[in-house]
Parts: C-alpha cells; structure tokens; sequence
C-alpha cells in the first residue's frame, strides 16, 4: 500500500508539489540535484517515526520554474518562505547533495530555521581539497554509475535507475540537470560567501559521506566542519554519493539516532 | 544569387588515431598542437581567402569553434579584420559570432563596426548559438543560452542604432556608458545572416526578423520543411518569403576526375567528420536545447551537424560507444561518405558530376545563397586550390546562370521581408520538392 501522498502547496507565486508520508514530527527532505528518487527503504524507515515533507524543487518536472531563482540562495530564500507559511520554522531538515547546500543556504540565513539538520555528502562549499565532479559535462548515465560505489550490486539503484530510459524520464533528467545548471553552473555547486556566512552558527548538524563517494569530495565535508566546529561527520564505508539506498539500515541509524538526541 | 567560399580552417595535423581514440575532435589535447604548423595553416588560410576573392567567389564565410582541431577559427574577428584589410571585393560573412559564449555585446559591437569600417562596408554579420561544447570550453551556462543570444542580439542593435551615451540594465548583461565611437560602415548596420541547423525556434526567429536563414548541410528534406515554416511564419508576419530569405552551405569538393576527387573527399569524414565534432556529453549540455528541439532530434532521421543528431542523442542517455578497432571505424566511415554523398550531403567529384547536383540542390531549394564548405582532413594546399579553382572556372559560371534562369535574387538585391502579402492568399512556394522522389530522398 502506498505510504505516501503528492499535496500541492501554493507559496512564493508557484504550486510547489509536496511528496508526505509517514507520522510523527515533520521532517523536511531536499532531494538532489538528480530530483526526487521514490520512496526508497529509507524513506519507509524514518517515516514510522517523522513525516517527511518532500518538496519537489522548482524547475523539476513537476512543480513550475521560477524565474527569479537563480542561485541556490535564491532557492534557500523561497523553501524559507514556505516554511513561514507553513509554520513550520524550527523543523528538523535534511537535504541530499545539492540539497544540502539549500539546507546549508537557509541555516546560513536564518541560524533558527532548523533545530537539527543533516547534510548528507553536500555541495555548497568550494571542496578544501579536491573538486566537485563535473557532472554536467557526462552524460546521464555516466553520471548515474558515478553517484553509487557499486552500481551492479546496489539494490535499489536498479530500482530506480535500472532498465531502458523512457522519454518521459529522459525529459525529466533533462529538467533536472537544466535547472541544476541555471543555478549552479558558475561557479559550480557552491557559493564562494557560504562559509563566511554559515560560521559560527549553532544549529546541531550531522555530516553523512560515503567514504567512497565519487561526486562530493571529502574536501567539501572538512569545509563545512571548519565553519561548523559543533557538527559530526560520520563516514560510511564501501559506499559511494548515496549512503541513503547503498546501505540504509546504516544510514537509517545515524539519522535517527541524530534527530532523537 | 551570392556565392560563397566557407572552410573551417581544419588542423590538418592530428593523427587519425588520437580523433577516433579521443572519440571526437572536442577535447583532443593541446599537446597534439604544432606550433610552426599552426602558423603555416593562419597564414595559409587567410590567402585562402584571397584566392577565392580573386577566383570570383562573391563572399567568403568565417566561423568560429573553439577547442578543436575541427576548426582553428577560434577567433573570427581576428581573422575577420585581417581580411578586411587585405581583400578588396568580396563580401566577409561570419556564421557567425556565438553571443551567448562570448559573453560582452558591447564588445562585439565595437569589433564588428571596425571590421566593417576597414572593408568599407563589406561585412555582413551573423550570429550564433555556439555548439554545445562552446558551452563548456567557454563556461557559458548553457540554460541561459537562448535567452543570452536573444539579449545580446537587441543590444547590439540598439548599440549600433541609439545614439550613446546611454546605460542599459539587462538580464544578463548591464553597460553603465554605451557609446561605442566607431559605428558600422554600412547604414544602419551590416546585413546579418543567421546560420542554423535544426532549430525551429531560430527559424521563427529569423522570420521575425526578417533575416536569411542558413541552413548548414542540413538534409534535403527536413530544409524544405523547415523553409516552408519561415514561409509561414512571414506570410503571418505580412510578408511573401523568398529566395533573398534563405541561404545553403554545403561540403563540397572537386578534382580534375571523380576518382581521384573520391579518394581526396573522404577528408570530410577524417577522424569521423563533422559526426565527431563533439562526444556526446559535450555535444547537448543540460538546457541548452528546448524541450520541443529535444523532442525533434529525438525522432529526426539521420541527418547530422556538428555531432548534433539523434543518435547521438540516443547516446548522451548511454554514455560513449567506446571503439577500438580503428580500421572497422574507418570502414563504417567509408560507408557514411557514400550515403552522405546519395544524400547530397556530401558534393564531390569532377566539376561533370557537381555541377548537376548542385543544380538540382538549388532547383529544390531555391537559396538566393550558396556556400561551398571546403574538404577537411589532411588535403594539401594544392589540392584544395585545384577544388576551388574548378569549381569557379568550370561550375560557378553555369550555377550563376542556372541562378538567374529560376529566379534565385539573393539579399543584396531584395531586401528580404520587402514583398508584401495578405494573410488570406496561398503565399508563393519557397522549395520545388518534385526531384526529391526521384532522387530517393523523400
């Protein structure tokens, strides 16, 4: 049976569409710069204990574009404003990716916004070393292999990407990677002020990476603990960008444990 | 009719093999380029260009890529002015200037008005989108593509027409002082011709403008389509489209005999043609085609420009094909030159045989102009002079003829978008599509 609902949420000019499910305290979820995957193992997990709020970004497929987002502090602004309408502020969030650099946006400006938040491999900051890979020049399934340490033996990659590419999902990958593009092009996937902006704020983060990640190097999740001395980075080993589906009990753990303290 | 020279200025001097291992021209390292060849090949290819002038080309056509050996014109505008200076007659015609990934209109339009001002008035200007991996190499967004090539275009105009100093405050760019000194030669500004290759939305474009459309080597049937769409679009716009609107570039290439044309000809697929000209990751990056263009090229037949077809297409969801027998790539490119060639896409042979198949090209098409592109691929100067030389001595002469014979007045001799129309009265055909059925092209 299907544990979840899509709810349209009119805020900020736009019918934003919202995946919810579960029960429990809100928490909300920015999904990455892929869009919205399903509702995977994960997802069943948190939500016996939180309602996930999901919102599908602007510009992927199935909520309208903005035009006057263009950047990701932009885009940070505009979830603000739909958590004020919402009554929401303080909620627990977390965010995938590029995902979690509209979580680090919106924490950056308004330190109250969250109680807990959770970056799960984030981009946002320039990587102290390494670089964030370019994966808008590769192709869609290039990109796909990349984001997973083990695409063969990952369970629900297969799932969700496995299989011939329908047009329809062809076009919403191209949604997706359009609308990531007019955000984050340049300079790509980060804000050069974020760190300035996000030191010294308080709010209790968790940093997740996959030790094997391929896409956000562990450079970025340094760059973030040294503005965020307060936050915990936890490390999965033998997983790549996705800890979410390529060990979620795992991940499950951590997050969980996190938002319960 | 205008008659044109076009060369991509090819660096004749990477290995084959490094093109196929690199699967594309796009992206062949730096370290392949010879710095004394590179030189050779400017200083050669500017007297190229001479050398169609003096043949009696009425116009000779510069592009510019960038990051490739496919083509060294990295920078028209240079190119440009230096043929500015050093010809006296033939038109300059650039297809064209790619706005969105040069980024500065102001600074376009002050290059552009001093070219125009050396040549006295012989520039003609075109404009661009940039290929895909223009997108990359220049770090241009490519999802604000469309929307910088737009903007960009009204603000030179603007620039070359409303007399400074004026501030202007865009989207994508802003300008505190606008008054360029140097205004362009010709009143108001240079003809500008618009190349393309399958994109409704710039053919629109150009109807609205009221400019002449180049299709690139487009295949016969999809260019008569897409110019009964121009046709439409002008007759909603009140006026009757025709020759002067629409212009056709075409890979061509002769010698003293069709044989040994055939063996030189098959430059135009080295390294893989213009289908390698970028890999497929580098060829569509996100946004910089409309959903509507994604959808065409989707269902588009094999025809193909600058690696933009839907194959490739089919590709960018797989990743790269991956090939390492290079002798059966070469033989599946011999393939693709014959069929290229039934197609005409590909002209070569002896002026006896490009003669009338270019006839035919124009008796379908109807260009008021038409730009030979000249061979790639590592053919001797000597050659490719032979190729330009026969073609003007003993193919131009009757094409010219064959031109006034059916009509075909080019832009200089009507203004395109002159000749009113009603909406409710059935418009003048702008294609002869009767010779395709029996050419087997549809």
């Amino acid at each position: 049976m299907q544990k979840w609902d899509e709810e349209t949420v009119r805020t900020g000019g736009v019918d934003l569409v919202m995946v919810k499910g579960g029960s429990g305290k809100p928490l909300l979820i920015f999904h990455d710069e892929l869009g919205y995957t399903g509702w995977m193992t994960w997802n069943e997990r948190l939500a016996e204990e939180r309602t996930l709020l999901i919102p599908l970004q602007p510009g992927f497929s199935k909520t309208p574009r903005l035009e006057w987002i263009q950047d990701y502090r932009d885009l940070g602004a505009f979830y603000a404003r739909m958590l004020r309408e919402m009554g929401l502020e303080g909620i627990d969030a977390m965010g995938f990716s590029a995902g979690g650099f509209i979580a680090a946006e919106m924490a950056a400006a308004d330190p109250k916004i969250f109680r807990r938040m959770v970056l799960v491999a984030p981009m946002g900051i320039k990587p102290a070393t390494g670089e964030i890979l370019d994966f808008l020049s590769m192709t869609i399934r290039t990109h796909l292999r990349a984001t997973v340490a083990d695409p063969a033996n990952t369970a629900e990659f297969a799932k969700i990407y496995g299989g011939e590419m329908t047009p329809e999902q062809f076009e919403a990958f191209e949604d997706a990677r359009t609308e990531t593009a007019r955000l984050g092009w340049d300079p790509f996937m980060y804000s050069p002020s974020l760190p300035n902006r996000l030191e010294g704020i308080r709010v209790p983060t968790l940093l997740v990476r996959g030790q094997q990640d391929g896409v956000v190097p562990r450079g970025c999740v340094d760059a973030y603990k040294a503005v965020l001395a307060q936050a915990q980075i936890a490390e999965i080993a033998g997983v790549g960008h996705r800890p979410e589906i390529e060990n979620a009990p795992e991940f499950v753990r951590l997050v969980k444990n996190f938002l319960s303290a | 009719m205008q008659i044109g020279y076009f060369t991509e200025r090819p660096y004749r001097w990477v290995p084959e093999e490094e093109l196929f291992r690199n699967q594309a021209y796009f992206a062949v390292s730096n370290r392949f380029f010879d710095r004394q060849k590179g030189s050779d090949d400017y200083n050669y290819y500017l007297d190229e260009n001479c050398y169609a002038e003096e043949l009696g080309f009425d116009a000779v056509a510069l592009n510019e890529h960038h990051g490739t050996p496919f083509c060294m014109g990295s920078v028209m505008n240079v190119e440009a002015a230096i043929l500015a200076r050093i010809t006296s007659k033939v038109r300059i015609v650039l297809v064209g200037n790619p706005l969105p990934v040069i980024k500065h209109p102001l600074r376009m339009a002050e290059e552009l008005a001093e070219i125009d001002l050396i040549s006295r008035g012989r520039l003609v200007a075109g404009w661009v989108r940039g290929a895909g991996s223009e997108q990359f190499f220049n770090n241009a967004n490519p999802a604000y593509n469309r929307e910088m090539f737009n903007e960009a275009h009204d603000f030179i105009i603007q620039a070359w027409t409303k007399p400074g100093p004026w501030r202007y405050e865009g989207k994508h760019f802003r300008y505190r002082h606008v008054n360029p000194w140097a205004l362009p030669f010709q009143k108001p500004y240079p003809p500008m011709w618009i190349p393309g290759v399958l994109s409704l939305e710039t053919v629109k474009w150009c109807a609205e403008h009221r400019y002449p459309y180049v299709g690139l080597g487009t295949a016969i049937g999809p260019t008569c389509d897409l110019w009964d769409y121009y046709a439409d679009e002008a007759q909603k716009l009140g006026y009757q489209a025709g020759p002067e609107n629409f212009g056709y570039l075409i890979p061509t290439f002769l010698a003293e005999t069709d044989e040994r044309a055939q063996e030189l000809g098959r430059g135009f697929v080295y390294g893989g043609g213009q289908n390698a000209f970028s890999r497929p990751e580098h060829t569509l990056p996100p946004g910089y085609n409309s959903k509507e263009a994604i959808r065409r090229l989707a269902k588009a037949p094999g025809g193909s420009w600058l690696g933009v077809s839907a194959d490739k297409l089919r590709q960018g969801t797989e990743g790269r094909a991956g090939a390492n027998n290079y002798d059966d790539v070469r033989q599946k490119l011999l393939g693709a030159y014959q069929k290229a060639q039934q197609g005409y896409q590909l002209i070569i042979g002896s002026p006896r045989t490009v003669l009338p198949k270019i006839k035919t090209l124009l008796e379908v098409l109807r260009p008021g102009i038409f730009i030979t592109f000249a061979v790639q691929g590592p053919v001797s100067n000597k050659d490719r002079m032979t190729s330009m030389r026969l073609f003007a001595q003993e193919v131009m002469p009757a094409l010219r003829d064959y031109a006034r014979e059916i009509g075909l007045r080019d832009p200089l001799e009507r203004t395109p978008g002159s000749v009113p129309i009603q909406a409710d009265v059935s418009r003048i055909p702008v294609v002869e599509r009767g010779p395709l059925a029996a050419l087997g092209l549809r």
